[in-house]
């Protein structure tokens, strides 16, 4: 493979300075990174290991009820946290859902908000892709693409975010925080990564040097833990990406919606907050008729990009089914299969 | 103790209690602590790197190699091209033989298909080669690429498989069409396959003067020993290959593919040893794959649901410049009683890697048409999948009219719905739901194989110590040849399997043919029993024509070998060790050999096949289209069981590649470049553990004196047929949609609610 810099900074300021280099990247677990390196997808000429950096490991409650999770925590030690499995059980039986339970162990959190697409064409040098090198075409545009987008794509690019994580993150308005080379900043997640437009190879909101340090659920994000779900349709039982995923919890009084929140995954190229369907939710029973109203509106702005149709109307399905779990409750344990159809499915051993 | 009396009449009898017995694999210790040296462990002193750089086009031409950059890459040997590299003795496009494929081993700057060798560039280091490769950026003149089965005119291949002739038919198929009160007429479509082993394919290799030392996974030890000897004009005795353990073959490493001669070449080139292994996505092309076939079945019954007509037509690729052709359709020839069929196939030349054999080479793409295509006509007669079937049973083989050696179907049926429950199942579909709502489909299908033969020589061994020796260069690709092939021999020379040194997976040993065809237990173990049987007699003569020994003249009664000594038939009183004899006889140990081979006159005779039974539960989330096989018994015979442990995980193995098959496998091919976008092991699906159910085994005894001297058939690829068509017809009967395109979607079963 091409040969590369090691750097391995002291703290974070250092990182940003490395990293803010042209061709810099910055090195966490690696799992999908070093991929895209053997495959001569990505080809930095420096890698910026910000995996001992200190206080980056952390999850801790702050003051004001929020949670704060720092950008190097495993996703299997925040999913496994039972505390924060409690109070976002939908985070962490998306994070469950994905990947294998030992890509889990080593990704980061702050990795999977910004693993790369898993269009094929991205990965295949020998495509061409706008995305992988701006300007060359989309191959995947007339290509074989019964999994790619249908929101927010555009002609230039039809790739979808690939990250369970991030589905119920932006529906419970996850802030990201954020160190650059100008300080401090936060974001909230919605507004991390773009929609391709005319410009696909730029995927997020961040700037060279860039280095998210802790994703932050505000205090209202606690306030759906009796009913939040987390549903992912795959081709296989594991180790698969969402064909379409969605989260929806619920904020339930009175036996009416107080509020709602919805977002999909597998969609489109960022994690897809429905918040139209959530406006049909707002104040009334939660019915199958108004959860189906709700799919309605969370879909009407999909179009297919190509043999894709169908993710239309699954994602609907996947939308009402979503929402029904969340109003059943959420269960004391999450299931051996998680965020899987056959959660329920007896004698199922853990994916 | 089971006698061993296997060939007519012997002189001298065998005992002994290791065939049968579910001994775990001998090499598992060594594999799980990582001792068990792989092709590519091996590291020779001053061994270089080599990569392969392979073409980003399917057809058309190189037509620029920045050779220059790659060799000022630091750690950069040499690069070898078309235009600079070690000369062939013959051409690599020449067949010399039907098992001689053609090979992409630089001879020329064409393109045929994507993923194909156009360089190799050889470094001090693994980096320092993938990198060189990089920068060769090769040009192309591109021409378009032929994709999919429909991608040029079809022509009739003059054979298909292994020389099985194109069409076969016996009766009149428009008739029994025409006379027929039901009729299925119906096309299904099978997808490009990759083999995918685990250990890609690898190879060490190592000139030492004129003769070479090769480190490469192979299932046919002397098949590529002969193809190294042509292709670089030296003889036999100057090429040794070890291969004692593969990760994995499944059809891929069976004949030499051009990837390890280039490794050859470019250890020649440089003059050190060189390693070349592939990248995953490097074994989409140059080492074979299942070709795509679409198949139309056309099915007649009567009105009590009696075939009248079974014509099977497949449709398959082979690439632009070879010959293999998937023997889809003759998967019909053997298990329904239909008094006419039909067998037929026809071909495109599209731009791939030649197909090849990969496990169960038209059995599993024939299966699952042949299965789902009964299942349709049992739900069209109303009757019971199993029902039918067996009102269809075939008493001889329908093709030929033979009768079979042995066939213990009718129990696999009986056994595998019993422990199934089939007889609770509900004839109608999307009748059956679990506690959560989820839909409930029980199918099934009848699995078969033939039971082959190949040739082999074996060389047995008594040592004066008493102790025995096997030698048969055998493959061991995780099926268990190690363990199995030690039982045989230990009770072919009666001894205890601890005192029978059995060497194995190198060329110096005795040819034993390919590890193949599910008939190398069959094929080496006949060899081994059969060179057992030789060094027995051999040791009978030193003692029973000795005066000295309890045994003189003893050899019109004859002995029988158990525990390490001879015993008089007729008076087991009198009885010797083989030390004793040996010893007494002044010599350091005595040696035989025999071979294993088909009996021509026993397969003019009869139809062997294995045969088996697999039924499947599947449930189908109704609105999500999402599918779980959560159940699947399959009862096998396949005549002598060696190693009920060993059996039982192959024809695990195998279900779960029916599984596979029916549900998730599948080479996605961009229909204008050729090139395959999944060719990895996240994309390119197969079950992961959380799709695997409990999965039940039954091995139903049979007793064939006919297959071969030990009554084995084999069990390495039967697994696959029947489970896959099982599975799919569990997803007809659990949402009465019936998918007839394969691996099954998840849209197809969103078209009902």
């Amino acid at each position: 493979m091409k040969q590369f810099d090691y750097v391995r900074p002291a703290t974070v300021a250092e990182a940003i300075a490395a990293a803010a280099q042209p061709g810099a990247t910055y090195l966490a677990a690696g799992t999908n990174l070093l991929d895209l390196m053997k495959g001569n997808i990505s080809r930095p000429d420096r890698l910026v290991d910000v995996t001992h950096l200190d206080g980056l490991d952390g999850i801790e409650t702050l003051a004001d009820g929020s949670v704060r999770i720092g950008a190097l925590v495993s996703n299997a030690d925040l999913a496994h946290d039972a505390g924060f499995a409690k109070a976002y059980p939908a985070v962490a039986e998306a994070l469950l859902s994905g990947a294998s339970a030992q890509l889990r162990n080593a990704a980061t959190v702050g990795g999977n908000l910004l693993q790369r697409t898993r269009c094929a064409y991205f990965y295949d040098t020998a495509s061409r892709c706008n995305k992988r090198e701006a300007g060359s075409g989309c191959d995947a545009r007339d290509g074989e693409n019964r999994t790619h987008a249908v929101l927010g794509w555009s002609e230039n690019c039809i790739a979808t975010n690939p990250s369970d994580f991030c589905v119920p993150l932006v529906a419970l308005d996850a802030i990201v925080e954020i160190e650059g080379r100008n300080g401090r900043r936060e974001i909230t997640l919605d507004e991390l990564h773009r929609l391709p437009g005319n410009t696909p190879e730029r995927e997020s909101a961040l700037e060279p040097g860039d280095l998210i340090v802790a994703v932050r659920l505000p205090p209202a994000a606690r306030g759906f833990a009796a009913h939040a779900r987390y549903l992912k349709v795959r081709e296989r039982t594991s180790y698969a990406f969402a064909i379409v995923s969605a989260a929806a919890a619920l904020r339930i009084e009175n036996g009416k919606v107080a509020e709602a929140r919805l977002a999909l995954g597998g969609v489109a190229a960022k994690p897809w907050r429905a918040r139209a369907a959530e406006d049909v939710l707002r104040g009334v029973a939660p019915t199958a008729g108004v959860f189906q109203e709700a799919a309605w509106r969370a879909l009407t702005d999909a179009k297919p990009s190509g043999d894709n149709a169908y993710k239309i109307e699954l994602a609907r399905r996947i939308v009402v089914r979503a929402l029904i779990l969340a109003a059943a409750g959420t269960p004391a344990r999450i299931a051996a299969l998680p965020a899987s159809p056959f959660a329920s499915t007896s004698g199922a051993i853990h994916a | 103790m089971p006698e061993l009396n296997l060939t007519s009449a012997p002189a001298h009898l065998r005992h002994g209690s290791s065939i049968g017995q579910p001994l775990t694999r001998r090499d598992g210790v060594l594999k799980v602590k990582g001792q068990a040296t792989y092709a590519a462990d091996n590291h020779p002193p001053g061994m270089l790197f080599a990569v392969m750089a392979v073409s980003g086009i399917a057809h058309g031409r190189v037509t620029s190699l920045d050779v220059a950059a790659a060799k000022r890459h630091p750690g950069v040997v040499d690069v070898m091209t078309p235009d600079h590299k070690p000369q062939l003795a013959i051409d690599p496009e020449i067949k010399t033989n039907p098992f001689v494929f053609r090979m992409e081993v630089l001879q020329s700057n064409e393109v045929r298909y994507a993923n194909q060798p156009i360089a190799v560039v050889i470094a001090e280091t693994l980096e320092a080669a993938t990198e060189g490769a990089v920068l060769l950026a090769p040009r192309y003149e591109e021409l378009p690429a032929l994709v999919g089965v429909d991608a040029g005119a079809s022509f009739v291949p003059p054979v298909v498989g292994v020389g099985n002739p194109t069409e076969n038919h016996r009766g009149d198929v428009e008739a029994g069409l025409a006379s027929a009160d039901k009729q299925i007429d119906a096309i299904y479509e099978t997808p490009p396959q990759y083999h995918n082993a685990m250990e890609p394919h690898a190879i060490v290799a190592h000139w030492d003067g004129d003769g070479v030392q090769i480190d490469m996974p192979t299932q046919g030890l002397m098949l590529s020993l002969a193809r190294v000897a042509e292709l670089f004009g030296i003889a036999h005795d100057k090429i040794h290959i070890r291969s004692p353990f593969l990760g994995g073959g499944f059809g891929s490493k069976g004949l030499m593919a051009g990837p390890p001669v280039l490794g050859l070449m470019a250890a020649k080139l440089v003059g050190r040893p060189v390693k070349l292994v592939l990248r995953r996505e490097q074994m989409y092309g140059p080492v074979g794959h299942r070709a795509p076939t679409r198949q139309r079945l056309r099915i007649g019954a009567d009105g009590e649901g009696r075939l009248t007509a079974l014509d099977h037509h497949a449709r398959t690729v082979s690439s632009t410049f070879d010959d293999f052709y998937e023997p889809a359709a003759d998967a019909s020839h053997t298990l329904y009683a239909a008094p006419a069929i039909r067998t037929s196939h026809d071909a495109v030349r599209v731009n791939t890697g030649t197909p090849l054999f990969m496990r169960a080479p038209g059995e599993a793409t024939g299966s699952i048409a042949l299965e789902s295509a009964i299942d349709e006509m049992a739900w069209a007669c109303g009757m019971d999948p199993l029902a039918f079937r067996l009102k269809n049973y075939a008493e001889v083989e329908p093709i030929t009219g033979k009768p079979f050696s042995s066939k213990a179907l009718r129990a696999c049926y009986d056994q595998g719905a019993a422990r199934f429950g089939w007889a609770k199942r509900l004839l109608q579909p999307r009748q059956m739901r679990d506690d959560s709502g989820l839909l409930v489909g029980w199918g099934m299908g009848t699995a078969t194989f033939p039971a082959l033969m190949f040739q082999a020589q074996a060389r047995a061994v008594i040592r004066r110590d008493g102790a025995g020796v096997m030698e048969i260069g055998a493959h061991d690709m995780g099926q268990g040849a190690w363990t199995a092939l030690a039982q045989i021999a230990a009770d072919a020379v009666g001894l205890d399997i601890d005192r029978v040194e059995f060497k194995a997976g190198t060329s110096d040993l005795p040819d034993a043919g390919i590890a193949g065809g599910s008939a190398h237990t069959a094929t080496a173990g006949a060899a081994i029993h059969s060179a057992g049987a030789a060094v027995i007699a051999k040791l009978a003569d030193l003692a029973t024509n000795d005066e000295r020994s309890p045994l003189f003249g003893a050899g019109n009664a004859g002995v029988i070998a158990r525990d390490g000594r001879l015993i008089r038939r007729d008076d087991e009183s009198r009885s010797e060790s083989y030390a004793e004899i040996l010893a007494r006889a002044g010599v350091a140990e005595v040696e035989a050999r025999g071979t294993g081979a088909p009996n021509p006159a026993a397969m003019e005779e009869y139809a062997m096949h294995a045969h088996g039974a697999v039924f499947a539960e599947v449930k189908v989330d109704p609105e999500l289209g999402q599918i779980r096989v959560t159940r699947m018994v399959g009862a096998f015979a396949a005549g002598r069981i060696v190693n009920p442990h060993l059996v039982k995980s192959q024809l695990f193995g195998g279900m779960i590649w029916g599984m596979s098959f029916a549900l998730h496998e599948e080479a996605i091919t961009d229909r204008r470049s050729g090139r395959i976008m999944n060719a990895n092991l996240g994309e390119y699906h197969i079950p992961v553990n959380a799709d695997v159910p409990p999965l039940d085994v039954i091995t139903v005894e049979e007793h064939d004196p006919h297959v071969n001297a030990l009554g084995i058939k084999g069990v390495g690829e039967i697994g696959i047929t029947g489970s896959a068509g099982a599975v799919a017809n569990a997803v007809w009967h659990a949402t009465g949609v019936r998918v007839r395109r394969f691996p099954i979607r998840i849209e197809e079963l969103l078209t009902q609610r």
